[in-house]
């Protein structure tokens, strides 16, 4: 809770990018090696304002932009990172892993463990995820368990502003690879409205949250509803909705999947024996199939009633009708709060 | 050539203003009646008009996150498109897909909004072509800043070791979003790219249809005759910002107007009156154009929206058991009634 009074304390709000490029911009300003790399960054400022103004203070060299060859550029801050540089690299939707996941997946994430911990690879992959505004299955996808599936590396997934700010700190510090994952919508770009929550005080100081802590964002006793990014927002507006007719739903986000706060959320189903799970990943072998999973293992006894509200397993597709159909809506949280309670 | 160049144009007039519909004032991507991104080709039309002219219903097209024009010159179902654009029901894709995602598959036509990832399935079916023994081709479309892109050299290099009939268009438009060419590229003739694989490679430097037209012709028939791959850049302009609501800040005033001033459409215009053609016949031909177009706009508005419980249906074409729906499937009606 010491995170809520420092949120107190400051008057200042930020966007969640604002938020996202103030840390990048003061690593860069206390660390010569951190670099930011991607297709747009530069004058564009990144196509969803990850690197809004960046250019202009450290110039082309340390925000670079690059020829679109996720390949080459994700597999450079490899080798930069192993060099001891520590790199930021953005794949600007992260749908696009699939031109470039050898780099991800078989070199980023799994040269430490293949040296024997004797390379380190401190570098951050930043990606935007997420749907709500029709653009369809190639460019939709929330993929936070493909990620979180393969080990080695560490995968964040902010939901608001202060939590940006202090997680990409955390981020740029850390000595193993990170994947940074940030939805489009919390974002506050001025051509994607962002809902009101992602918009928070952010102190002007760096600080970090430490990967694997979440975060009650709203404590309740009847129901726990475990979630993430965009979701978290969500789930507060169906937890509000429903305390109108007397259900008291504690709201957790998890922030980190990996590292992952098992903890807080057996501690949470301890109290109300009732757990939703929420993710905008698909449904099979993800997000929710693992905490239900975690929760099983350890705490089957407090658990009464168990719901998991996710994308089914299709393809986003592009019609409004259907893609509200396949993500998870406030109403849908709502519905599975209410089931586990009956 | 010319009625498709004018009609493609038209066509993306069109499109933006219903795009803006809904958007205004403070513009947002997910308002309106055309929602998510929407990437216009006005200016590119050359290529795609100058291309097309030469391939049958039987060749193969990819095209990129930029594909109007190209599916216009080659012959997509204009109706069934524009309802996939307006995310109906009776769109090519049954509103699944969207306008980076056109398929048609009764002229052989597809899209991947990834880039350069439609040059490899262009390969597959100028293999599919040379085991069958048809004399088809495979054209793949893409832009210039998509040639750094493994996916493309790759394809290069396998359809240059089998020798397969595929041509490789690249539209060189300058640019890629905010990057300009000669920040992501040390050479400014990506058809040089060919060499590497002893493949030839054609550059035609204005986007001049005509020009488009010859070189086309050579490196298709070429490609139809059994003497395998080419490769084909042709400068073309991006009038637009990269999608609509890019507020292109980072693009300098001088290129945003002279990409404006070049217009490949007047060009091929005064050419034809040179070569005699009547002004009337001219106006005849954007007229025709102009009502097809409104046509297709005004049927696939009237285009019933998909049911929300549709989205679950088309994951396979046989779904296994445990994965079939209860949903009924429903007629598909096509685009000619
Ligand atoms: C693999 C991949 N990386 C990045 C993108 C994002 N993206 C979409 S269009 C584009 C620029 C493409 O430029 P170009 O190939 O020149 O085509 P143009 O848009 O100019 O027609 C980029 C980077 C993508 N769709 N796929």
């Amino acid at each position: 809770m010491a995170q809520k009074e420092s949120q107190q304390a400051v008057e200042r709000e930020l966007t969640m990018s604002r938020a996202m490029v103030e840390a990048i911009g003061h690593e860069m300003r206390e660390d010569d090696e951190v670099f930011y790399m991607g297709e747009d960054v530069a004058d564009y400022g990144g196509i969803f304002d990850s690197t809004q103004g960046l250019l202009e203070e450290f110039g082309r060299d340390r925000i670079m932009d690059v020829p679109i060859s996720e390949t080459a550029y994700i597999g450079a801050a490899v080798g930069a990172a192993q060099q001891g540089m520590r790199p930021i690299a953005e794949l600007m939707f992260v749908d696009f892993f699939g031109v470039c996941m050898d780099q991800i997946y078989n070199q980023m994430a799994k040269n430490t463990y293949m040296s024997g911990g004797s390379v380190s690879v401190p570098m951050v992959l930043t990606a935007a995820v997420g749907g709500t505004y029709n653009d369809a299955a190639q460019h939709s996808q929330t993929l936070y368990g493909t990620f979180a599936h393969l080990p080695g590396m560490k995968v964040v997934v902010p939901s608001t502003a202060y939590d940006a700010k202090g997680l990409m700190h955390n981020a740029i510090r850390d000595d193993d690879p990170v994947v940074y994952m940030f939805h489009k919508r919390l974002m506050g770009i001025g051509w994607m409205p962002a809902p009101d929550g992602p918009k928070t005080p952010v102190p002007d100081e760096s600080y970090t949250i430490p990967f694997g802590s979440a975060d009650v964002k709203r404590e309740g006793d009847d129901v726990t509803v475990v979630t993430l990014g965009l979701h978290v927002h969500r789930a507060l507006e169906a937890a509000e909705t429903l305390a109108e007719d007397g259900i008291d739903a504690e709201v957790i986000d998890l922030r980190t999947l990996v590292p992952l706060d098992t903890e807080t959320v057996l501690e949470s189903v301890e109290k109300t024996g009732r757990l939703v799970v929420v993710d905008e990943d698909y449904r099979s072998y993800g997000v929710t199939g693992e905490i239900i999973a975690r929760v099983a293992e350890d705490g089957l006894a407090d658990l009464e009633a168990v719901e998991r509200v996710a994308v089914p397993d299709v393809p986003l597709p592009y019609a409004r009708s259907m893609e509200d159909e396949v993500i998870p809506g406030t109403d849908d949280i709502e519905a599975a709060i209410r089931s586990v309670r009956s | 050539m010319f009625e498709d160049m004018v009609t493609a144009r038209y066509y993306e007039e069109r499109l933006q203003e219903e795009y803006l519909e809904g958007k205004q004032p403070a513009f947002d991507i997910s308002a309106g009646p055309i929602p998510g991104e929407l990437h216009l080709a006005a200016g590119q039309e050359a290529a795609a008009a100058g291309v097309c002219q030469h391939l049958r219903d039987s060749d193969t097209v990819t095209a990129p996150h930029r594909p109007h024009h190209v599916a216009i010159a080659k012959g997509v179902d204009l109706n069934r498109m524009t309802a996939e654009i307006f995310g109906r029901r009776t769109g090519l894709s049954k509103g699944k897909g969207g306008h980076m995602h056109l398929f048609d598959p009764d002229v052989n036509f597809a899209c991947s909004g990834i880039i350069a990832q439609g040059c490899p399935p262009a390969v597959g079916a100028g293999l599919a072509a040379t085991k069958r023994g048809e004399d088809s081709v495979a054209v793949a479309f893409l832009g210039e800043g998509a040639i750094s892109q493994g996916a493309f050299l790759e394809s290069l290099n396998l359809a240059a070791v089998r020798e397969l009939p595929v041509v490789f268009v690249v539209e060189d438009n300058d640019w890629a979003i905010s990057m300009p060419k000669d920040r992501v590229s040390d050479v400014a003739d990506g058809s040089r790219r060919a060499d590497g694989f002893e493949m030839p490679g054609a550059r035609v430097d204005y986007d001049d249809a005509t020009a488009v037209y010859d070189a086309a012709k050579e490196a298709i028939g070429r490609a139809r005759a059994g003497n395998g791959p080419s490769l084909l850049e042709v400068q073309v302009h991006r009038r637009m910002g990269h999608f609509m609501g890019d507020p292109e800040s980072y693009r300098p005033d001088e290129d945003r107007e002279a990409a404006q001033e070049r217009d490949s459409i007047e060009r091929l215009a005064a050419d034809l009156r040179s070569e005699g053609v009547e002004d009337d016949d001219l106006e005849e031909i954007r007229e025709r154009a102009r009502d097809r177009v409104d046509e297709a706009i005004e049927w696939a508005k009237e285009q019933p929206k998909p049911d929300p419980e549709e989205a679950h249906e088309d994951v396979f074409v046989d779904p296994p058991s445990g994965v079939t729906t209860d949903e009924p499937t429903h007629e598909i009606a096509g685009g000619d009634d």
